[in-house]
């Protein structure tokens, strides 16, 4: 199909789908309306579990079993990221030059990384009683481990970061949370539930199993963004092709 | 006041999309899209969601662009060019 | 008011649809692709909005507050972290595209006809 058929074929299916979705939109409760049922009961379960962030327990006690389902998507697009950019037969691996960098930028960096390396440890280690988590916290201390490759070069963030460490991180977030809930049916449960004791409202040992179900979503994440930025990293800066001959039909022309 | 700032959000959300859109080269169309995550992140924060807006404010200001970028420089490197290696970082 | 946040949400969708569809450069489709998943999130946070409701998080707040919805928070706030991975596998996609076949442009990836 063309390409101006394609954009005609759109039109006609995008005009389709506005008709419905406005006349849907009028259906809806309008925006800020009070009527909220399933929500005023996540709310109550969440408190008799003594869980003061109400969506750190929907996402790892009153719904757990979607979150296994997120976070296994998670470990598998960095499974296929991680098969599809690894180094073929055809490419070589060419160290980069290392950059020249300014004493003061690179002591700055030093200082900074630990401070905001500890902030992300901080938000996920406290998702059960203010508004953090393993996904954000895991996000949060993984860019900020490459505070190092902005301030110094490619060479000093190799220098803290071992891939293969954050491999088996990766591997091991993800088995911890089905161990913890295969854990649940051994204490007597159902898998994924709450079966740990549920400590004092607002502390840190709030939660029972939501705390151990965080902290395996929190190493889950870090690692695999590590590895994903890891590998994207090698593709762009160090891996080349050994021959000049992938030129598939492109006339040495750039058609980026 | 609530409402007008909700609105103010949306709108720019609106238009930042808008923007990452019709910007056809990547890497302008990564710093848009940088942008349309702190868009974002607003527009959360004013809708009393501080977890989404935390999520969103990481991933899509920092992780989703950084990733764009190194493709464009792995994908825009002419296969068996080795000339421009000097001031690598 | 009382729909815009779901027409915006709407217009986000479409927009970013048309972008995949007019694309001429697999890295801006990925981004496109991007746009429409954040029409989602636009429409789950509209949805469970509560005028005079604050953030369902209850360790500074009385426990009978009134709270915005927290579930189609918990739903919007995994699917931005899994939505950014699924962006990297896509990119790893285009980066073996452009290997094997030396181009990112749709239209001239003529293997991939049916």
């Amino acid at each position: 199909m063309s390409a101006r058929g394609r954009l005609w074929l759109f039109l006609v299916a995008a005009a389709a789908f506005a008709m419905v979705f406005v006349t849907a939109c009028f259906s809806l409760p309008p925006f800020g309306s009070g009527h909220h049922p399933y929500g005023e009961r996540a709310v109550r379960a969440a408190l008799s579990h003594h869980t003061a962030n109400v969506i750190a327990s929907v996402n790892f006690d009153l719904r757990a079993l979607d979150t296994l389902g997120e976070e296994t998507i998670l470990f598998a697009a960095v499974l296929g990221t991680v098969v599809l950019l690894r180094q073929t037969a055809d490419e070589q691996r060419r160290r980069p030059a290392p950059a020249v960098v300014r004493p003061r930028v690179r002591w700055f960096a030093l200082a900074m990384l630990p401070l905001a390396m500890l902030v992300g440890l901080y938000v996920i280690a406290h998702g059960q009683i203010s508004p953090g988590g393993g996904f954000q916290g895991g996000v949060v201390t993984a860019t900020a481990l490459h505070l190092l490759y902005l301030a110094a070069d490619y060479r000093a963030l190799e220098r803290v970061r071992p891939v293969p460490l954050y491999e088996i991180g990766d591997a091991a977030g993800e088995a911890a949370y089905v161990v913890t809930g295969l854990g649940a049916l051994l204490a007597g449960s159902a898998f994924l539930a709450n079966v740990l004791p549920l400590g004092t409202f607002a502390t840190l040992s709030s939660g029972g199993t939501v705390i151990l179900l965080n902290a395996a979503v929190g190493i889950e994440v870090t690692s695999g963004i590590v590895v994903l930025l890891a590998r994207f990293l090698d593709q762009a800066v160090e891996i080349e092709n050994a021959d000049d001959g992938n030129d598939h039909g492109n006339d040495g022309k750039e058609r980026v | 006041m609530t409402d007008a700032l909700i609105v103010v959000a949306l709108l720019l959300v609106a238009g930042a999309a808008t923007a990452a859109v019709l910007n056809r080269d990547p890497v302008r169309q990564a710093l848009v899209l940088s942008f349309l995550g702190l868009a974002l992140a607003l527009l959360f924060t004013f809708l009393q969601a501080p977890d989404v807006a935390l999520s969103q404010l990481a991933v899509g200001s920092a992780v989703t662009p950084l990733m764009i970028l190194l493709t464009v420089r792995k994908v825009r490197r002419r296969p068996g060019d080795s000339t421009d290696k000097g001031h690598e970082r | 008011m009382t729909v815009l946040p779901y027409l915006i949400a709407g217009w986000i969708f479409l927009i970013g649809v048309y972008g995949l569809v007019t694309s001429r450069n697999l890295i801006h489709a990925v981004g496109c692709l991007a746009v429409a998943q954040s029409s989602t999130y636009v429409l789950l946070l509209g949805v469970g909005y509560r005028r005079g409701g604050t953030a369902p998080v209850f360790s500074d707040a009385p426990t009978d507050s009134r709270v915005v919805d927290p579930v189609v928070q918990a739903l919007a706030l995994t699917d931005i972290v899994v939505g950014a991975t699924v962006t990297a596998l896509l990119l790893a996609l285009v980066v073996q595209l452009r290997k094997r076949h030396g181009t990112v442009d749709p239209d001239a990836l003529s293997e991939l006809k049916g």
